[in-house]
């Protein structure tokens, strides 16, 4: 019978116009989201007002707002935050170009499946930051390593989900489409892609994450001359928790950021909305 | 000359057991235009049969030949419909999963796109050309996937159940749409089902099959006049007469293995 498919195509007696995102009232929905972040705000002000703690270590957050317009408006901050941003799209588009073309050639063919899949797996699971004394003294300290590092360790993830993506290619499309004359290279792009697309964009999704947190690491130990890392990893010398705050409130920012303006959308204009994702 | 000639046809298969004989010495041919149903329990190699005539499986020994040339693989004077709704391509339209084949054929994007709302209108769904299949009912993905296998304009249309996930409702409609599409595209289909009115309200001839090993057990012309009415007598001794050669106990030859199940 009819397995999963059936479920939602009973349902729909007719091509449903784009669904509409189901609205409970904008401001409802701002205030229930802030909520959280607003009592937290009012534990850490009552601690910072407290005296438990010197100021110098757990400042106001009107301190740290403070200093954060002062950091962006002097350019230190957008300065170091436009260094990381950098590395991380060099590190990432490297680690999704190899991821994919690896991920793929494992799923289409069985030994490079064989072979890969071995080390791959021992690999993958071990923290990128143990990698990282390795690459600095391969590659010296510097951009090179750090970009190298974030895309090694964020392609794995890449290179895992397509992987699966490519193997879970219905073989029903795949007989339908060589049936209609698809072969070789645009049975590739044509269907194994596509098919395929679901699994791959929780890869890049998953190296993402995965590059941007190996990536403030490796800068507070790859002697890097700018980057948020470093310039928090700096601010300790000086006991600026503030620096430090601010620094680490933007990584928040950035990364939250990417993950809803970046994929969030990709996905919806794609896999969503071809029903292959919900 | 028959324009599908299978021909001394046997399949088969490894198992942990060791080989097993999914199908047996199968001959028969099927006439330009015919509509030709393969009925039979699981097991008994029909969709096996199909699948060699499609050109997804090679015999292991025998052949078959369309228009006279032996088929050795896929080929675009076949078209496909299978049973599971999601042989449609999710990430396109109906309209373009209809023009899948003409855009592998090579033909222009506009041409293309005319001749597959044209296959639409025909399976009555022309309305739904840009709405993506998971938007669409079971039926619907089922009558956008005949319009595909229609599309690039193939000889032969080989269907393996693509009604028996639906409805009863549902199917009886899409019988009725298919037996239509049939008469105006004058197709030479083949089509695999084990339901026994199914059979005889589509069937210009129906071939029965045994099981273990499969072997084509006797044919039946259906003579009725088109369009059937399933609630008439002639229909339901019709219906008799295929069921009976059905349930008939079939004597199992000592050489046949007692492997139930597979297939």
């Amino acid at each position: 019978m009819a397995d999963a498919i059936g479920a939602d195509a009973i349902g729909a007696a007719g091509p449903v116009a784009a669904p509409t995102p189901h609205r409970e009232s904008g401001w409802r929905r701002v205030l229930r989201t802030l909520l959280p972040f607003i009592v937290v705000a009012g534990i850490w002000e009552a601690v910072s007002h407290s005296g438990l703690f010197h100021p110098r270590l757990f400042p106001t957050i009107e301190a740290v707002a403070a200093q954060f317009v002062r950091l962006t408006v002097s350019g230190v901050l957008p300065y170091h935050a436009a260094g990381t941003l950098t590395r991380l799209a060099a590190g990432f588009a490297l680690a999704a170009a190899v991821g994919i073309a690896i991920g793929i050639v494992m799923g289409r063919w069985k030994l490079a499946e064989d072979t890969l899949l071995p080390p791959v797996s021992v690999a993958a699971p071990i923290p990128g930051i143990a990698y990282a004394p390795l690459f600095l003294l391969w590659f010296g300290p510097g951009n090179a390593s750090t970009v190298l590092l974030v895309a090694f360790v964020s392609s794995f993830p890449v290179v895992f989900n397509t992987w699966t993506g490519v193997k879970s290619v219905r073989e029903v499309w795949l007989r339908s489409a060589v049936a209609m004359g698809a072969g070789g290279w645009r049975l590739f792009l044509k269907v194994v892609l596509p098919g395929a697309l679901p699994f791959i964009l929780t890869g890049l999704r998953l190296g993402l994450a995965q590059a941007w947190r190996i990536l403030v690491g490796v800068e507070m130990l790859a002697a890097v001359p700018w980057g948020l890392g470093w310039m928090i990893f700096g601010a300790r010398e000086f006991l600026n928790t503030d620096v430090m705050l601010a620094g680490v409130a933007v990584i928040g920012a950035i990364g939250l950021a990417l993950e809803k303006g970046v994929f969030e959308r990709l996905e919806r204009l794609t896999v969503v909305r071809w029903g292959m994702m919900t | 000359m028959p324009y599908i000639e299978v021909y001394e046809v046997s399949h088969a298969y490894d198992t942990p057991s060791g080989r097993v004989a999914g199908v047996v010495g199968v001959s028969f041919g099927i006439e330009p235009s015919e509509f030709l149903c393969l009925v039979g329990p699981s097991g008994c190699g029909k969709s096996t049969l199909l699948n060699i005539i499609a050109g997804f499986l090679s015999p292991t020994s025998g052949e078959v030949r369309i228009g006279g040339r032996v088929v050795t693989g896929q080929g675009l004077d076949r078209g496909v419909v299978f049973q599971d709704f999601a042989q449609l391509f999710p990430w396109r339209t109906a309209l373009r999963n209809v023009a899948f084949g003409l855009e592998m054929k090579g033909v222009p994007k506009n041409e293309r796109e005319e001749i597959a709302m044209e296959q639409l209108k025909l399976v009555k769904l022309e309305k739904f050309a840009h709405a993506y299949p998971h938007h669409l009912s079971g039926g619907m993905q089922q009558r956008v996937a005949i319009a595909r296998a229609l599309a690039y304009n193939p000889g032969v249309l080989l269907m393996d159940e693509p009604f028996a996930a639906l409805d009863a409702l549902t199917r009886d409609d899409m019988q009725r749409l298919l037996s239509d599409v049939w008469r105006k595209t004058h197709k030479t289909v083949v089509y695999v089902t084990h339901n026994v009115a199914e059979a005889v309200f589509l069937a210009d001839r129906v071939l029965v099959m045994t099981p273990h090993p499969g072997r084509v057990k006797t044919e039946i012309a259906i003579r009725l006049p088109r369009p059937r009415d399933p609630l008439s007598i002639e229909f339901l001794d019709c219906q008799k007469e295929l069921l009976r050669h059905l349930v008939e106990p079939t004597p199992i030859g000592k050489d046949a293995p007692r492997n139930g199940g597979i297939a």
